[in-house]
């Protein structure tokens, strides 16, 4: 196999000046972009001011030695993924193998063997644009918190528990709309629908994690533990229902039609995880607080308030929520009654 | 002859003989300097600064292949680590010895 070595960015970090020399020279024999710094601060501070994709990094060094580099950028999201090849003497490999376990991708002893340089440069580089093309790949097909947590700890299907808030909403009499529409003009009105949502919902830090047909799941407070779970589930079902009342107002000027829709948020612990294959998963979670909230969003219909919540949900809400109690409902197939709120949605 | 020729005649192969001049200029301007360092350093008795010059010539000797000065600069290193520098003082002069020739003969060696 035979890979194409396209050249990279790199920054190649040592204060000894014959090392760095020599180091920089290897590279650009390569056709490599290289950039120096002459202690860690630099190099730090070099990082933010541009691209890399990849470090070259001494261990001993004034000012900010290799451990407090590689600290720095562990500590810091932006640059947690840039790929480090220690370079350090041949005496102090104890000092290389703690880099590896903190993160560094690789080594280099000097003096440097410039095949190996060659070789170890490249491997990293394409391990990267590998790295890169994932993470596109994924974000174009997940919510960013979901495609963050599946680059930083891999696909596990395997679920756990969590305390969070899931949203359950859908078009009322969706059925009947779409059989006095032509296909096109449906599928063009859920799209726009479904966009007004999720903006709704990931403004305030939720996964819309399903849709079918006409309706969205989304959860609050998993992958990414949010404590105020309860209060972005509900902020987010009333600015579903603020952009909802915009998109009307827009349908009816265009003599288009407009819907309706009914909400239910329900919270506490629930399983998560990512449910399917390999190749194809989604982030879902299960339980009886997920079954709560696809009952209170039916339940929305019986009781004509279009967003309803459930008391975990509702003693998580700061008191400028205005909350109104509905009282007990006993939902089908659930042994006890369950005490339905009702969110009041100004304007509405 | 402190200079092991192998591996400058490497050197000099993988990365030409123009970019090796460059290398020896900048070895022999930094050299005296890091000398300088762990006299200084020894004087003031400043551990840490003292090691760090050990280790940054100890690394920049073994590129040319001068074994034997890397060698002496790696014990200077290690006895500063210990924080003996009494013991790295009495090692001193010889390491200065080594250097010079080293200087000597790579100034010998450029074109």
């Amino acid at each position: 196999m035979t890979a194409i070595h396209e050249p990279g960015h790199l920054l190649v970090v040592d204060d000894n000046r014959v090392n760095r020399l020599l180091l920089i020279h290897g590279l650009e024999q390569e056709g490599h972009d290289v950039a120096y710094a002459e202690n860690g601060r630099q190099a730090l501070d070099m990082l933010a001011s541009r691209p890399f994709d990849l470090m070259l990094l001494d261990i001993e060094m004034p000012v900010m030695n290799g451990f407090q580099v590689l600290e720095a950028l562990l500590a810091d999201p932006n640059f947690r993924d840039l790929p480090v090849i220690m370079t350090s003497a041949s005496d102090e490999l104890d000092r290389v193998v703690k880099c590896i376990e903190m993160g560094a991708e690789d080594y280099l002893t000097k003096p440097l063997n410039p095949v190996l340089l060659r070789a170890r440069v490249n491997a990293s580089l394409e391990k990267k644009r590998l790295r890169d093309q994932q993470r596109k790949l994924l974000h174009t097909f997940a919510m960013p918190e979901v495609a963050d947590e599946l680059m930083k700890n891999g696909l596990t299907l395997g679920g756990k528990h969590v305390d969070a808030s899931v949203m359950f909403a859908d078009i009322r009499s969706f059925t009947a709309i779409a059989e006095t529409q032509d296909p096109a003009d449906t599928i063009g009105l859920l799209n726009d629908y479904f966009a007004l949502m999720f903006d709704a919902v990931t403004a305030h830090g939720g996964i819309p994690n399903q849709m079918a047909g006409d309706g969205l799941m989304a959860v609050f407070g998993a992958p990414v533990a949010h404590e105020d779970h309860c209060e972005r589930a509900v902020r987010a079902a009333l600015e579903m229902m603020e952009n909802l009342a915009a998109f009307n107002a827009q349908q009816a000027s265009l003599r288009k039609v407009q819907i309706r829709i009914g909400i239910g948020v329900a919270s506490g612990v629930m399983i998560a995880g990512y449910t399917g294959t390999q190749h194809r998963a989604q982030y879902t979670c299960i339980g009886d607080t997920v079954n709560l909230g696809a009952r209170l969003e039916q339940h929305t219909k019986v009781a004509g308030c279009p967003i309803l919540i459930d008391a975990n949900t509702r003693s998580g809400l700061p008191e400028d929520i205005a909350i109104e109690p509905l009282g007990p409902v006993l939902f089908k197939g659930k042994q006890q009654s369950v005490d339905v709120f009702s969110v009041r949605v100004p304007g509405g | 002859m402190e200079l092991d020729m192998t591996v400058y005649d490497e050197l000099k192969e993988t990365t030409g003989s123009d970019f090796v001049d460059e290398l020896v200029e900048t070895y022999l301007d930094d050299a005296p300097k890091l000398l300088g360092e762990l006299k200084s350093s020894m004087e003031a008795q400043d551990v840490e600064a003292f090691r760090r010059a050990a280790h940054s010539l100890k690394s920049s000797s073994a590129t040319f292949g001068a074994r034997g000065l890397s060698e002496m600069a790696r014990e200077l290193e290690m006895l500063a680590k210990e924080n003996n520098l009494s013991e790295a003082a009495t090692k001193l002069p010889a390491l200065e010895r080594a250097l010079h020739s080293v200087e000597t003969e790579l100034k010998g060696l450029r074109q």
